[in-house]
């Protein structure tokens, strides 16, 4: 399922809402959750998930095809963890 | 500044400050979002949300676990897991400083 998949399905739920109002209503909510990631907030989801951040500091990285030393920089990275009704869902069990 | 929890009341929130629409309305819509994301995974399809991530299924085939407490081994029955990757637009905004 892509972006406008989503924004169709969401569409069909909602005869009375123009198709460019959908898509504003879902690039809102992702840009919602992004711009909350990248102020190190936490999204929780109940029932689907939890977005947080995650730091990695700096360290020399080697390229491991020439074995070459590179200076990695320090970064944050996004961990998405599963709900416990979309784990249960996705392993059959009722939720 | 102080880390914070966002939740599906503050996306509601900005669907209700900058589309006008109802706070009722705006609630449901969050909903219908997750919803629709966790109905097609639930049906075995790989969700793609472009500039944002993808949300993929990995199965996992039955191993031997151990109970770090008591030693005792156990085996972790097969399952499906749901692995995120950010897209690079999303890695870019969170490093941006």
């Amino acid at each position: 399922m892509t972006k406008s998949d989503l924004i169709q399905k969401i569409a069909d739920r909602n005869p009375h809402l123009y198709l460019r109002d959908i898509e504003k209503i879902v690039n809102t909510i992702f840009d919602e959750i992004t711009d909350a990631l990248a102020d190190g907030n936490r999204v929780e989801l109940r029932g689907f998930g939890a977005f947080s951040v995650k730091h990695r500091d700096a360290r020399i990285g080697r390229n491991p095809r020439t074995g070459e030393s590179v200076q990695v920089e320090a970064k944050s990275m996004p961990f998405f963890k599963t709900g416990k009704a979309l784990r249960e869902r996705l392993n059959g069990e009722d939720a | 500044m102080s880390e914070q929890t966002i939740t599906r009341a503050d996306l509601a929130d900005a669907l209700y400050h900058e589309l006008g629409l109802s706070r009722n309305e705006s609630a449901e819509l969050v909903d219908s979002v997750f919803e629709e994301i966790s109905d097609a995974l639930a049906e075995g399809d790989n969700v793609k949300i472009s500039s944002f991530g993808s949300f993929t299924l990995r199965e996992k085939k039955e191993r031997i676990g151990r109970n770090p407490k008591t030693g005792v081994e156990v085996p972790i029955s097969p399952r499906t897991v749901l692995v995120f990757r950010a897209s690079h637009i999303l890695k870019e905004r969170m490093n941006e400083n």
